[in-house]
């Protein structure tokens, strides 16, 4: 028997393991990118499906019966091939732009500081966490008063939403990271702009990232509301003007194109997220 | 009397280069809410080029001298001068490795290296310097692989190629083979013995293990604890490489190690309780 042969050195090798090995799972990808996804989706146009038929068929809710799929879908399609859907969505996008630009250019600086310097972070704990609990659009009639702008307005409420997200996620991320770094780097002969360019910044940027993508959540939840403000444009006044005019299909598509917006700013996030993210799965 | 910054200069381009030779100035020391001092009057003094180890128990302080060889930490009274000048703060003059390998986790191992030149504005001596330094340590390879796809002993080697690419007078070791296997340690004693000979450069190590001490050094100082202090020190008067079943090998460290007495401390890892400096 060849597994009790005992070589020269009075070693004796182990008979090889034989791994059972399963014909390679081709499904697995298929279903995870495609079936299941397409599951959900069905599920969800299935229950939509159905509340509008029961508002069509009931004599009190008639007159709402263009939410359904049916109508949304077409009065979408209108909206796409008269490029009437372009001028909303840009706007919108530009709003949460600038909020977001603001909250990353205060957020950033603001959680790197909180996360380093722990009197910090006891010194603004009560102040941050009271100011975090307020509802953004509560700011609302101050932020009209304050601005002399109803979109300077718009963005400042955007930017107090989306500001707490990304403050709280880099000061989480800077204290996590290895005092040891700041030490060799130290070492090295790093200065402070050194160090927090090639140690610091590098070490939390995704925690940056993952802060952003909350952000980009709460600040396209809070934008439709604050659409509603004086403002002509948007996708939250659009909204509110098929409401007045009892155009549902409308409305029904603004809706969508808003979850669909939405979907792909969190994708986007994602992306950076895993582009920023120096973990290795081993 | 303060260090100038043209120290961090000195290892331009074709500067002559000089290692150091230390001298520690009755140095004590107590860390806040302490009431015996740490180290107390701690006095010695290392020729350049020579090699030498720290053994003691924990808390006799050695890893606290160590940061302040340094410039990581300064004591409260006394100092250290390195080639005459009193250190006040790091430099990539005097360099530390630590038992963690502590590589930054984005960067390639190239990146790791280069990073202290990096630093120094010497972005024109990365190319010169770093991939020979990688040859010297094995790894020139592996030079764009990231860090974290690397052994636990490939990273310490990337961490010493990170230490020697600013050129330094004075390499300072923190137990940093500690957590490492066997045979990698042993290995890796003698790539770090050879390259610090070859080089003429100053190491001080810290070290649990005797026979680390003994492998490595030229000198062995010996510290008590409570307070911490320089008690006894004895020179190893071995050729390099070191065979570390020789019989003089294994007497040097049978006497060093009935100078412990019975209780003779096993190595302890992970469970090293760090100076406390601040990281700033």
């Amino acid at each position: 028997m060849s597994t009790d042969t005992v070589n020269a050195a009075g070693i004796r090798p182990l008979p090889t393991a034989r791994r059972k090995s399963w014909p390679a799972g081709w499904m697995e990808p298929l279903r995870q990118g495609l079936i299941y996804p397409a599951l959900g989706i069905g599920g969800l146009l299935a229950v939509w499906w159905y509340g509008g038929w029961i508002i069509a068929n009931n004599d009190d809710l008639y007159a709402f019966a263009d939410f359904a799929p049916g109508p949304t879908f077409a009065a979408l399609y209108q909206m796409v091939a008269s490029g009437a859907v372009w001028d909303p969505i840009a706007s919108s996008l530009s709003r949460v732009g600038f909020g977001l630009l603001w909250a990353i250019l205060i957020g950033v600086p603001l959680g790197i500081g909180i996360g380093y310097w722990a009197v910090a972070r006891q010194i603004t704990h009560v102040p941050f966490q009271f100011l975090r609990m307020i509802s953004p659009l509560a700011w609302m009639p101050i932020a009209v008063l304050a601005f002399a702008t109803w979109d300077a307005a718009i963005i400042f409420l955007i930017a107090v939403a989306a500001v707490w997200p990304i403050t709280y996620a880099t000061a989480h991320g800077v204290q996590k990271i290895d005092p040891l770094w700041f030490k060799v780097a130290r070492n090295l002969g790093a200065d402070s702009p050194q160090m927090l360019r090639r140690i610091v910044l590098p070490a939390v940027s995704q925690d940056i990232f993952a802060g952003i993508r909350l952000a980009v959540g709460v600040a396209w939840i809070v934008l439709v509301p604050a659409e509603y403000l004086g403002v002509t444009s948007g996708l939250g006044y659009a909204i509110n003007d098929a409401r007045d005019t009892l155009e549902y299909d409308k409305l029904a598509a603004i809706v969508l194109v808003i979850g669909m917006i939405g979907y792909l700013l969190d994708a986007v996030c994602v992306k950076l997220i895993k582009r920023t993210s120096w973990r290795q799965a081993d | 009397m303060g260090i100038e910054r043209d120290s961090s200069k000195a290892i331009g381009e074709g500067t002559p280069f000089m290692p150091a030779f230390i001298s520690i100035d009755y140095i004590t020391h107590h860390y806040k809410g302490q009431s015996k001092p740490t180290l107390e009057a701690v006095e010695a003094t290392i020729e350049a080029g020579q090699t030498v180890a720290l053994i003691g128990r924990s808390g006799c302080g050695k890893s606290t001298l160590l940061h302040m060889l340094a410039g990581l930490l300064q004591p409260s009274e006394g100092c250290v001068r390195i080639n005459g000048r009193q250190i006040t703060r790091p430099s990539p003059k005097w360099n530390m490795m630590f038992q963690k390998p502590s590589l930054y986790p984005w960067m390639s191992v190239r990146e790791n290296t280069a990073l202290g030149l990096l630093f120094q504005g010497q972005k024109q001596l990365i190319a010169e310097r770093v991939d020979p330094l990688l040859e010297t340590v094995g790894l020139r390879e592996l030079a764009d692989t990231n860090v974290q796809r690397l052994s636990g002993g490939q990273q310490q080697r990337v961490a010493l190629a990170r230490s020697l690419a600013t050129q330094p007078e004075l390499l300072l070791l923190d137990e940093p083979f500690s957590a490492l296997d066997a045979f990698t340690r042993t290995a890796l004693q003698d790539q770090v013995t050879g390259i610090v000979k070859d080089k003429g450069l100053t190491m001080v190590m810290v070290t649990h293990d005797i026979e680390e001490a003994v492998a490595m050094a030229d000198r062995v100082l010996i510290m008590s604890a409570n307070p911490g202090r320089i008690e006894n020190e004895m020179s190893v008067d071995l050729t390099y490489p070191r065979n570390r079943s020789a019989p003089e090998f294994v007497a040097l460290r049978e006497q060093l190690m009935k100078h412990f007495g019975e209780t003779v401390e096993l190595p302890q890892r992970n469970s090293k309780t760090e100076p406390r400096i601040k990281a700033a």
